[in-house]
């Protein structure tokens, strides 16, 4: 319940955010907003299952050429939308069932690999997708402000969404299911839990929102090329972020992203041609100096102990 | 006939991955750890071969043992103060450590060296052989053979050497190396920097090959591990194996396909091998 009252608040408070006027701001929110999308999707399969997956920028990307392809055929917005993440749930299926067999190292790689297959296939394919050229999308009637106030909207809403659907996750069977995967598979396969439809659950999961979030990013942009939508970066920030906020919790991949966001704008501002290694240093110092995220940080100091049940990464 | 030469430029660059691809799957192998930063270490050999052999002449061959025993200490250093301290955590500690090392150090050359093509133009090149109708660059083949020659004098150092068994101890069972008088800390950072120093080398060789860029570290990461997934983790044997095939692989995909599709093939096999074969065709436990 508690969750849910966090969830409204924050939600009714964002949604304040266009009165402002600032349209920097608001073109900051909204890729805050994305950014919480991806790191909640990564954390269904990587904070609670415990699967290091590499594939958000694959599920990405392919949600944001989906919508790209359907849209320059004409197919309205909300359908192209839907359709993008239901791609990435089909994409999720498939290969989730050749690779979540695997674990540790292999599932890492296959997952990583699995973006430089795609975004292979986008470029040797610029008869359909522009190939290297890139894509344009369709321009949009609307003016600048209510262009910006659109895209916000349609980002909160979806972060919404999958935060929503992330308390539920964590709450259900399923999501008790992926923590039970997470600390010893074996056992949890033992116990009768159905293992490979609990990964498969959890790996779409993660897709489904990365994809409408590629789709939504796409036509916000109006334009796509490989390298952007597949850029590996895409896997990298959300499993940073919720290491950042706290390894399968729920609002920890909240925390991750504003930060991590924030961090990014001092970085941009100041140090342009260094904001990789900069992003370099934070990820080193929080492996080493605080591999449970913030929140373990905040608890430990304020003495609150571990809830019953969080998944604890053991330096 | 085509098919010769086809294969025979497939076994020069086969032999030049195994040389990459071992260090990355002895550092695996031994440590559990994936260097994302090995990619970047192949670089930085072949740039310090690049900047040798321009401002002193020094031939890039040479430069092998002067990038080699660089990156053998930036190796050592790197695990022996960073790597060290959570080599025991998860795999998605570690991982992302050597990923955040990475863009330290990726990013860093970039600034230095800028990220534009070079490449090394030797004076004096070999001259090509023909072996029948098969034409074989010379520098090619000679980067190639001492390729092998590196592999395998790695191979035998961890065979007959003190250093080497213990670093073979510690693959097999780290509490029991550590019963036995081993100091796992301190071969933990051996093995990482025989790992980049073998990075380095390769590097070197491969400088009068490729042009040379930071943005090509992703290349020769992806390419190391699917050496690894094809060989398996478990050998020096099992890199070589597995280098040449995707060396052959490579050839042939790029003869019958296209140049272009070259990597995607690479990396289709890797997802196919990864599915039927996880754990490489020659794979099994005690790194030799």
């Amino acid at each position: 319940m508690k969750n849910w009252l966090i969830l409204v608040a924050g939600t009714a408070v964002l949604a304040l955010l266009p009165l402002s006027g600032d349209n920097y701001l608001l073109r900051l929110a909204t890729i805050a907003a994305m950014y919480v999308v991806l790191a909640q999707s990564w954390n269904f399969i990587g904070g609670l299952a415990g699967y290091p997956s590499f594939a958000t920028a694959g599920f990405f990307g392919l949600g944001a050429y989906t919508s790209a392809i359907l849209m320059s055929m004409g197919v309205p917005l909300l359908i192209s939308w839907a359709a993008a993440g239901l791609s990435a749930v089909l994409l999720s299926a498939f290969i989730g069932g050749a690779i979540l067999h695997l674990r540790g190292h292999y599932f890492a790689i296959a997952s990583l690999v699995t973006v430089e297959v795609l975004r292979e296939v986008v470029n040797t394919t610029p008869d359909l997708t522009g190939g290297g050229m890139g894509l344009n999308l369709p321009i949009m009637r609307m003016s600048v402000a209510e262009h910006a106030m659109f895209f916000y909207y349609s980002m909160l809403a979806l972060a919404c969404a999958c935060m929503a659907c992330a308390i539920v996750v964590h709450k259900s069977k399923l999501g008790f299911g992926l923590r039970c995967i997470q600390q010893n598979e074996d056992a949890a396969n033992i116990l009768g839990i159905n293992t490979y439809f609990y990964k498969t659950a959890g790996f779409a999961f993660s897709a489904v929102f990365a994809g409408i979030a590629g789709a939504i990013y796409a036509s916000w942009v109006h334009y796509i090329e490989p390298p952007d939508v597949f850029d590996i970066l895409l896997s990298v920030k959300p499993l940073v972020m919720v290491l950042l906020g706290g390894l399968g919790t729920i609002f920890g991949p909240v925390i991750g992203a504003f930060m991590l966001l924030a961090l990014e704008e001092v970085v941009w501002r100041n140090f342009l041609t260094l904001h990789a290694a900069a992003l370099g240093v934070v990820i080193v110092a929080l492996v080493l100096f605080m591999p449970n995220g913030l929140l373990s940080v905040t608890r430990e100091k304020f003495g609150f102990r571990a809830k019953k049940g969080s998944p604890e990464v053991k330096p | 006939m085509i098919y010769f030469q086809v294969l025979a430029n497939g076994l020069i660059l086969g032999g030049l991955y195994a040389c990459v691809a071992v260090g990355f799957s002895l550092v695996w192998g031994v440590l559990n750890v994936i260097n994302i930063l090995h990619g970047t270490f192949v670089v930085l050999g072949a740039y310090i071969a690049y900047f040798g052999y321009v401002h002193l002449g020094i031939h890039p061959f040479l430069s092998i043992f002067i990038a080699g025993g660089l990156l053998y200490g930036i190796g050592y250093v790197i695990q022996a103060g960073l790597v060290n301290r959570v080599v025991a955590a998860p795999v998605l500690i570690t991982l992302t450590l050597t990923f955040g090392l990475d863009l330290i150090l990726n990013n860093s050359m970039i600034v230095a060296f800028s990220a534009d093509y070079r490449q090394v133009n030797l004076a004096n090149p070999l001259p090509a052989l023909m072996l029948g109708p098969v034409f074989l660059p010379g520098d090619r083949v000679a980067a190639m053979i001492l390729a092998f020659l590196l592999t395998a004098l790695l191979w035998r150092v961890l065979r007959d050497s003190r250093i080497g068994r213990a670093i073979v101890a510690v693959r097999m069972d780290r509490e029991a190396a550590s019963l036995m008088g081993v100091d796992v800390g301190r071969i933990n950072a051996v093995t990482f920097g025989i790992g980049a120093l073998m990075a380095g080398a390769a590097g070197a060789l491969l400088s009068i090959i490729y042009p040379i860029s930071p943005i090509t570290a992703p290349i020769y990461l992806g390419k190391a591990f699917i050496v690894c997934v094809i060989g398996g983790l478990g050998s020096v044997p099992g890199a070589m194996i597995g280098g040449l095939a995707l060396g052959i692989v490579e050839s042939f995909g790029a003869y019958w396909f296209g140049p272009e599709h070259a990597l995607t093939l690479s990396f289709l096999l890797l997802l196919v091998l990864l599915f039927v074969r996880p754990g490489g065709i020659l794979g099994k436990k005690g790194y030799e």
